[in-house]
């Protein structure tokens, strides 16, 4: 099982949001991670570029496959986390943590897209099956 | 995750889910890909030591007075080039010279030959064994009570010396490459798919979770395919269904070496194709690619030439060197660079004849 921290929202597609005052930091789930393997590669987005709900912003390659990373709030990158481009494994060994992909000032304050961590616990689950 | 029903397990499948292995499906069987962290069991290979159960590999053993008639025609590399309880690598052709599958052929005796071929070409190779047999005396016959695992690493000699039964310890210490032993029911070559100094063990099913166990016990890791498919790509060797198949000849699939047209009145099965291709010369060659910037090569990656387009057959990111390499088919006249299309961008690479990595060392 997986870990999924309450403090946290999260997309359908696997991606990780935390409120900070007035920026987001994005990343990858637990579960994401393991399914994808070691990875081995990252290609983060350019800080400035703004992106919509949904939008591809980030590819992951892991020693399996490449994985579009969906941005899962609109916003303009304040930040990228420069030290998974020597070692993209931080993702595998803290996604929550050292392993976080990028900042963002959001466009909107609002996140009705965004799941719970019980809401996104039962979607895993379902896609178990 | 549960397995549906129609998967095939290797007598060690339990010993796997114990392990706590991430199992996937592969050619019809449940197979572990990973114990952890497929990285860490690339470099515990290249390194030290790692097993791999590869049961589900083919095991065939051909009898009779006409066995060695019967392979001659069958497989394309020759076998009166073997002594007993020596190996050869080679193809099987159909008669248009396409690769029906890649297998090594052992000689035991003069009467008895063993085939190991692949998992997912199972009934086909079985289904072509037979249908060659044409008038030759010889029983084929499938071996399928038995395990076959993969000791490979360099430090598998000073690890295993007292886990294989006793009568077989002296001759495995002494096995040159593509040499066998064997001692009842165990069948120890001195072969492998990654590139590594190791051995590969056919045995009775049964006695496998034991040998299992021992192998663990001696520090020998277990590795699932994820780290198997990184290796022999490092160490540039083929892998069927992806590097070539039926519609591909070993001339375009860098296996021209294990093409034995000397003596020239041996008539194997494609060599009329061959020799045709050989005189019109090959439209494409399968080459190695090395990424000069970052990222990684995947496979059915389009190949931009100044003599045309090629595809990327096996790709991806060598742990071992930290680089993008990949197999590529490419057109025939190119032969220093070109460029892989990624994601809409086109990466330059550098073209090398393969392996990529040998005993742990880069070797271009």
């Amino acid at each position: 099982m997986s870990s999924v921290p309450k403090k946290l929202q999260y997309s359908k597609t696997h991606e990780w949001v935390r409120e900070d005052e007035d920026i987001v930091t994005i990343g990858i789930t637990d579960h994401a991670q393991c399914m994808l393997g070691d990875l081995v590669y990252v290609e983060l987005p350019e800080v400035e570029a703004g992106f919509e709900i949904g939008e591809e912003c980030a590819v992951l390659e892991s020693v399996k496959a490449a994985a579009d990373v969906f941005c899962p709030v609109s916003g303009e990158v304040v930040e990228i986390n420069t030290l998974l481009l020597d070692h993209p494994q931080l993702i595998n060994e803290d996604p929550y943590g050292r392993g976080w992909l990028f900042r963002l000032r959001p466009f909107e304050k609002e996140r009705p897209e965004l799941l719970d961590a019980e809401e996104y616990n039962k979607q895993v689950a379902s896609e178990a099956h | 995750m549960n397995v549906t029903s129609t998967l095939q397990a290797t007598p060690l499948h339990a010993c796997h889910v114990e392990a706590g292995a991430r199992m996937v499906p592969f050619g019809g069987w449940d197979m572990p890909l990973h114990y952890g962290s497929q990285l860490k069991e690339h470099h515990t290979v290249r390194t030290a030591a790692g097993v791999f159960d590869v049961s589900h590999m083919t095991v065939v053993d051909v009898t009779g007075v006409d066995a060695p008639a019967y392979l001659r025609h069958l497989l394309a590399n020759n076998i009166d080039r073997l002594a007993p309880l020596q190996g050869l690598y080679t193809c099987m052709l159909n008669a248009a010279g396409g690769v029906v599958d890649d297998l090594i052929a052992f000689k035991l005796t003069p009467t008895h030959y063993r085939l190991v071929v692949n998992a997912a070409t199972r009934a086909k190779d079985l289904a072509w064994l037979q249908q060659q047999l044409a008038h030759y005396k010889v029983n084929v016959h499938h071996q399928d009570q038995v395990a076959m695992l993969a000791v490979q690493g360099p430090a598998v000699a000073a690890r295993i010396p007292d886990i294989f039964p006793t009568a077989m310890q002296e001759n495995i210490a002494a096995l040159k490459p593509f040499h066998a032993t064997h001692h009842a029911d165990w069948f120890v070559s001195r072969t492998g798919y990654t590139g590594e100094e190791g051995f590969e063990i056919i045995l009775p099913a049964e006695q496998a979770p034991d040998f299992w166990r021992k192998l663990q016990a001696a520090d020998i890791a277990p590795c699932g395919l994820g780290a198997r498919d990184t290796l022999r790509l490092e160490a540039g060797l083929n892998l069927y269904g992806q590097d070539m198949d039926e519609t591909v000849t070993p001339l375009e699939a860098n296996l021209s070496w294990t093409v034995a047209f000397n003596p020239a009145d041996r008539d194997f099965v494609g060599r009329a194709a061959l020799e045709k291709l050989k005189q019109t010369g090959v439209s494409h060659k399968l080459v190695g690619l090395v990424l000069q910037g970052t990222g990684v090569l995947r496979h059915g990656q389009k190949v931009v030439t100044s003599a045309g387009v090629g595809e990327i057959t096996s790709g991806g990111f060598s742990p071992t060197l930290s680089i993008g390499i990949a197999l590529a088919r490419i057109p025939s006249a190119v032969i220093e660079k070109c460029e892989v299309e990624v994601r809409g961008k086109l990466l330059p690479v550098h073209i090398i004849k393969p392996p990529f990595v040998r005993h742990g060392k880069k070797q271009f």
